[in-house]
């Protein structure tokens, strides 16, 4: 491995991690009732239970952001995407609603079909990363659920967004 | 006290639900933003009393003055200035009139018995000193503000040669609260925004209302059940039916000219499509396929074609398809983004949000012109245009600060009337059809 490539990996780890932080921020969780030895939860070794929904890291971020009139997944997301398509390939039973959101620019009704339009976007990463279309239902809200009310870009930014619901972990 | 705690926390539940309906109740503010200096000067004196009632409860004068100025092409001259109180036309001295430039005056008188207005009215030409009109008019209950609106509708089609849309009704949502709080309603008023009825209440979003052309119904989406369905609800009776529950987006639904079809965008064949809906056998007739967005149809007045938002070509622009299937054509080519139509009663006049870069506004595309194209709204996020059924004025949504307002416009856009509700957001305003006196 030559330094560039070095350098590049621990960027995108970075990414990744700065991103996963920055969730917590807009969608605010409760503190995690860590486990009081262990500190490094479980990520790509064995398979996740419930509990993991807590305490891992990943599986807590349940937030995919999306660019203006976009609707690909930003590679800073495919890590989460890739820890929940394990956690539905571990737990067959589990079942999750994506939420297709938007921001505010353009009409009601266009904004369904573009939340609708995300929310499919994550559903075929998922799937593409072995989870099953049965554990999987997308619900668009267009721009009708806004996290944030204000009308700058830092305020659209939160609502271009899917959120993961599991309904049953 | 947990339990005293918890009583109190329902009071205050149960006051702030009250609070919210009440506040949906509210009549919406009147405010004319921009005067037109070319439009028509016509007086509408206080009208006189007639009988031994009680006075009106309504000011038919007042009424009729604001409704010939808000649709932009009159200028009515203010109370103030109106130096004689004619009742009846000979009691009118055309000569002051003349002087204070007024190309027409309107007279009349009313009674108030038993709840029953009656109102008659004058409408005379002052230069050439010649009745024009002489009508009487009966209202009763809640339609006092009717027969004001009637008579300005008299007034507007004798003058301008084209019916008069006071005398109808507007839809609209508004929102109060946040989050989990929310509290939608569809609401149902006057078109210049007086006598608020909620036709439905919500916890969960509302949209899309649409009229059937009788005026008896109203569809919409709601998204009471979790998910989109579209439904169909009678404006005077409440009753209402699902039409559309399919799984993904129900949405956009627009009736028929003739009342028979409702088209609609869903989803549940992968992505939104424009469909046909057939009311009385829910048979469905697929219009698009394409991977792209196909929403927000609209029908031309013959029926023939429906105009719908597609993002087939990247960004959403208009495209006309024929209602009974073929081949769609983009019909939009000015702006990056365009959508939302709502089409004019001779179709020639297409009002439709649109966006260039983080503006969007609504503009009226005129086909008859060439698709010579005119803004009629400033933005910056103004959006759901919807004709009056005579196309002199639309309302539209618009954005001010945190919360939503409707503006009603003139054609030409030199007129804007804010109507505010006390708080909360206005949206997805829909113009009804003309009414039955």
């Amino acid at each position: 491995m030559n330094a560039t490539v070095r350098v590049s990996v621990i960027a995108l780890f970075c990414l990744a991690a700065a991103a996963c932080a920055k969730k917590q921020e807009v969608k605010p969780q409760p503190p995690p009732e860590q486990p009081t030895t262990t500190t490094a939860p479980a990520t790509t070794e064995g398979a996740f239970t419930p509990a993991d929904l807590q305490s891992n890291e990943c599986l807590r971020t349940r937030v995919v952001y999306f660019d203006f009139d976009k609707s690909n997944i930003k590679p800073e997301f495919e890590q989460i995407i890739a820890c929940h398509a394990k956690y539905l390939r571990d737990r067959p039973m589990a079942r999750m609603t994506l939420e297709g959101n938007t921001d505010e620019r353009g009409t009601r009704e266009y904004n369904l079909g573009l939340g609708e339009r995300r929310g499919n976007a994550v559903a075929s990463a998922l799937e593409a990363a072995g989870a099953s279309s049965d554990q999987i239902k997308v619900v668009s809200y267009g721009e009708e659920r806004p996290v944030c009310r204000e009308h700058n870009e830092g305020c659209w930014h939160q609502n271009r967004r899917v959120n993961i619901v599991y309904t049953t972990e | 006290m947990p339990i005293r705690k918890f009583l109190l926390a329902l009071v205050v539940t149960a006051c702030a639900a009250l609070f919210a309906v009440q506040a949906g109740a509210q009549a919406l503010t009147v405010q004319i933003v921009n005067g037109v200096p070319s439009a028509i000067p016509v007086t509408v004196v206080p009208f006189g009393q007639q009988g031994s009632g009680p006075a009106s409860p309504v000011d038919i004068a007042q009424i009729v003055s604001m409704d010939l100025d808000r649709c932009g092409k009159f200028h009515t001259l203010p109370t103030s200035e109106i130096v004689e109180s004619p009742t009846t036309g000979s009691q009118i001295k055309f000569a002051t009139w003349q002087q204070l430039k007024q190309d027409y005056i309107v007279v009349g008188r009313t009674s108030y018995d038993g709840g029953v207005l009656h109102a008659e009215f004058e409408l005379w030409d002052v230069n050439k000193q010649q009745q024009l009109l002489a009508l009487s008019i009966t209202g009763q209950g809640s339609d006092l503000r009717r027969v004001a609106h009637q008579i300005a509708d008299q007034i507007y089609q004798k003058i301008i040669g084209v019916r008069g849309a006071f005398d109808t009704r507007i839809a609209y949502v508004t929102m109060v609260g946040l989050g989990k709080n929310a509290q939608y309603a569809l609401v149902v008023a006057d078109s210049d925004g007086y006598n608020p009825q909620t036709v439905v209440h919500s916890h969960e979003a509302l949209l899309s209302p649409a009229w059937s052309p009788d005026g008896n119904e109203l569809a919409y989406v709601s998204f009471e059940s979790g998910d989109s369905a579209i439904y169909i609800q009678n404006v005077s009776t409440g009753a209402r039916r699902v039409v559309s529950a399919r799984p993904g987006i129900n949405g956009a639904p627009r009736f028929s000219p003739d009342g028979k079809r409702l088209a609609v965008s869903l989803s549940f064949q992968g992505n939104p499509e424009i469909y046909t809906l057939d009311l009385a056998t829910g048979a469905l007739t697929r219009l698009t396929h394409n991977l792209a967005i196909d929403t927000e149809p609209s029908w031309t007045p013959d029926g023939q074609n429906i105009v719908f938002t597609s993002d087939r070509s990247g960004k959403p622009q208009l495209y006309q398809i024929p209602s009974a299937g073929g081949t769609p054509q983009r019909i939009t080519f000015q702006g990056q983004w365009n959508g939302d139509v709502s089409i004019g009663y001779d179709g020639n006049k297409l009002a439709m949000v649109e966006g260039n870069g983080n503006v969007y506004r609504i503009a009226v595309m005129d086909r008859s012109l060439g698709g010579q194209e005119t803004f009629v709204s400033p933005g910056n996020l103004d959006e759901s245009p919807s004709w009056a059924p005579n196309a002199s004025m639309l309302l539209y949504a618009a954005t001010e600060g945190p919360r939503g307002v409707l503006y009603a416009v003139s054609a030409d856009g030199r007129v804007r009337q804010r109507l505010v509700l006390g708080d909360g957001d206005v949206r997805s305003p829909a113009w009804g059809p003309y009414r039955n006196p």
